[in-house]
């Protein structure tokens, strides 16, 4: 734990506990060394930086010890993805840096990246929250700098709360609620109970799931709101609380094939399967979850890529670090098809059509143009194993079958 | 059974047993064995217990040699093709993945996976000459007829890397779409044909001024584009006829080279990914990695004559002269 407080972020100490996060900027600069083998290369490469921008939350600590997030979440992903762009822009005369800032405020955070952003950085992937991801869009307005979203699922960043100057990697709630959904349709498992937990974003991820079932045919024949008090927690009760609480608490609830649980911050999820009144799966923030990658994926050259980041990170690869480092790659991708460091003309490669990015899932990944959201095929996994992946044969559209997750062109709220 | 049939079925018998017997080789990337094949009864005589994960597969020493990409155990491993007995292992550096031999037998090029480098390796000292650098995820490795040059391409740069064998050193570096996995000399040595799997094209490159010539792009009714992912690539001897593997499309695509395109799609099993000609060119086969069998084809009729089951996900396939 003393380690967690020297960089500034408490995530966990005895239970109950909590602290205000320290506020620390962090700068991390990550200077990659170059192979001397450029052969073409220009004299002096030109160098593109990106600015990996991190806000540190005062979480509580996950059920389990094996949540406990790396310190290095998400900068992992950043640092494979600039190590991936100079071993492609050493033949192209393209070197990418790599500086990181964290902070628990906002506002400094806003102002640091300001004045990175008037020195000379034009890309930022942001681990923020939703609110900060709107501070710094609108703080950038009109200026040469493109944001990328990593961190921030929320819908209304993609929706009313758009903006031009941010591009979303990390899939938004409706995304993995519609994966999820397609799923569980497939399984015919179409009647739900919906347990969510208190917090806004267990709130907002329910609303996604209540969308996706009205959309995928889903019936949701009750809903309950679970409240994180102590005494239910581990430190108190252990187990033998939890397996007295969760039956009582799952009793009496209509004929339904799967538990579906909205607990992003992981208080009471984890305590759901194998405990439920009614012998059934437990599928949503936990048990049977919707996510952007699996440290377990294997197909599509999935292997390799988990083998280098292991290598690089000494863990393994979370869905943030996916997220941040398909953003990186973004830049990388775009800098090397126009073979051009100019920000200019990374952007708009960024938002033009012929835009693809190969992210091991298969198949190319795109940006949808009317609000910036990296389409992808979502993993439907267990903690150990990827079980499925959504979009799902059947489900079809007409343009892309990846826009049957989300908020789709004709629905969007969004206008840049 | 009625007697006709009975008559009918010997001739058939008898047919087949006069067309050249060949030895074919398949990896199974999931079993860590190589699946034997006859070619002309198109069933499997035995199976080889190999190293982890192997996955490129090819012939040395006029086909005396089996060699096999044993990606977990970092090293190529070498088998007598006749009688199946391990000989040795070649030092092959990190997560060896494919790999071709120079037209004179040696050396063989290797294209390391995890490491962004292509070794190349002295099979008869076991040795490696040296380490060339390329992109990220190497994986193609094609060689031009007469030897003079080495394609490798990286899937994650999305480069098709030209190395000048003489030197061991890369002399350019040409774009293609995304996620390239496969590099194919025309026999003329004039063109290198190099599959994207995620762009869903083959993009062909004049090998002389490494400018791109045209792509060949592919169209399946019913079949979602996004399935559409050309791996493996074989061009007959006469350099008409291209043959590309198309992945989760379950598909092999016949083109014209000259035109560069499609004639025809054959479906063969699920996630097709290598190919390999008999020596007389008369069947190819094709390793179905999901539906872990392996489909032949009549090169002449272009039909898919049969699907033979072998080990779990088989990646490559060698066929031997004899």
């Amino acid at each position: 734990m003393e380690q967690c407080e020297a960089e500034g972020r408490p995530r966990s100490g005895r239970a109950g506990k909590r602290r205000i996060a320290q506020i620390v900027l962090a700068l991390a600069v990550v200077l990659l060394a170059h192979a001397s083998v450029a052969v073409r290369a220009q004299a002096e490469p030109k160098t593109i930086g990106i600015l990996f921008v991190r806000e540190t939350l005062d979480r509580p600590p996950p059920l389990s010890l094996l949540d406990i997030p790396p310190s290095d979440e998400g900068l992992a992903g950043a640092k494979l993805a600039i190590t991936d762009n100079n071993n492609t822009g050493r033949f192209l005369g393209q070197e990418f840096r790599l500086d990181a800032i964290e902070s628990a405020k906002a506002d400094e955070l806003v102002s640091e990246v300001e004045k990175r952003v008037g020195e000379g950085q034009h890309f930022l992937v942001l681990a923020v929250q939703p609110q900060t991801v709107l501070k710094l869009a609108d703080a950038l307005k009109g200026k040469d700098a493109l944001l990328f979203n990593a961190g921030a699922p929320d819908e209304n960043l993609r929706e009313e709360g758009c903006r031009a100057n941010v591009l979303h990697t990390g899939p938004s709630r409706s995304m993995l609620a519609d994966a999820l959904a397609q799923y569980l349709a497939w399984k015919q498992w179409r009647r739900w109970f919906l347990i969510a937990g208190q917090r806004p974003e267990d709130l907002a991820f329910a609303e996604a799931l209540r969308r996706a079932a009205k959309r995928f045919g889903a019936r949701i024949v009750e809903e309950r709101t679970f409240s994180v008090e102590s005494g239910s927690r581990r430190a108190d009760g252990g187990h033998e609380q939890i397996q007295q609480q969760i039956p009582l608490f799952t009793q009496n609830v209509g004929t339904h094939d799967v538990v579906v649980v909205a607990d992003e911050a992981e208080q009471f999820g984890e305590y759901l399967p194998y405990r439920t009144w009614e012998p059934r799966p437990v599928a949503g923030t936990q048990g049977l979850v919707p996510t952007s990658w699996h440290p377990a994926l294997e197909q599509w050259g999935g292997t390799q890529f988990q083998n280098r980041f292991r290598r690089s990170a000494n863990r393994t690869m979370l869905p943030l670090d996916y997220d941040v480092w398909l953003a990186v790659r973004a830049v990388g991708e775009a800098a090397t098809r126009r073979r051009s460091t100019a920000f200019v003309e990374i952007a708009a490669h960024l938002r033009s059509a012929e835009f693809e990015l190969a992210g091991f899932k298969g198949q190319k990944l795109t940006f949808r143009d009317w609000n910036g959201q990296l389409r992808q095929p979502i993993l439907i996994a267990t903690p150990k194993l990827p079980v499925s992946v959504s979009p799902q044969p059947g489900f079809l559209h007409q343009f892309s079958t990846l826009d049957t997750l989300g908020v789709d062109r004709p629905e969007t709220k969004c206008k840049f | 059974m009625r007697p006709k049939h009975l008559l009918l079925s010997g001739v058939f018998l008898l047919s087949a047993a006069t067309a050249d017997a060949y030895t074919v080789f398949v990896s199974n990337e999931k079993d860590n064995t190589v699946s034997v094949l006859d070619s002309s009864t198109m069933e499997v005589t035995k199976t080889i217990k190999v190293g982890q994960r192997p996955r490129g597969i090819t012939l040395a020493k006029n086909g005396e040699w089996l060699l096999i990409c044993a990606s977990d155990d970092n090293t190529v491993q070498v088998f007598d093709a006749r009688t199946h007995q391990f000989i040795k292992n070649l030092p092959s550096g990190p997560d060896p993945e494919l790999f071709i031999l120079h037209p004179t037998g040696n050396p063989l090029y290797i294209a390391n996976e995890d490491d962004n480098i292509v070794t190349v390796v002295d099979i008869d000292k076991g040795s490696v000459v040296t380490e060339i650098p390329v992109g990220v995820e190497p994986e193609g490795m094609g060689v031009s007829p007469d030897g003079t040059i080495l394609v490798n391409t990286s899937e994650t740069t999305n480069m098709a890397h030209f190395i000048e064998t003489k030197s061991n050193r890369t002399i350019d570096h040409v774009l293609v779409d995304a996620r390239p996995r496969y590099a194919e000399f025309t026999p003329d040595g004039a063109q290198v044909w190099v599959s994207s799997e995620i762009g869903g094209t083959v993009s062909v490159i004049d090998v002389k001024t490494r400018k791109p010539l045209g792509k060949v792009t592919f169209q399946i009714n019913g079949v979602n584009a996004d399935a559409i992912q050309p791996v493996g690539v074989r061009i007959t001897k006469d350099g008409k006829r291209a043959f590309v593997a198309l992945g989760p499309a379950n598909r092999v695509a016949v083109v014209d080279v000259p035109s560069m395109k499609v004639e025809r799609y054959l479906l063969v099993g699920q996630r097709v990914w290598q190919l390999a000609f008999t020596p007389d060119e008369k069947q190819l086969f094709t390793t179905n990695g999901t539906s872990n069998d392996v489909s032949v084809i009549d090169v002449e009729k272009l039909r898919v004559v049969k699907s033979v089951k072998v080990g779990r996900y088989p990646w490559g396939v060698v066929i031997a002269p004899f």
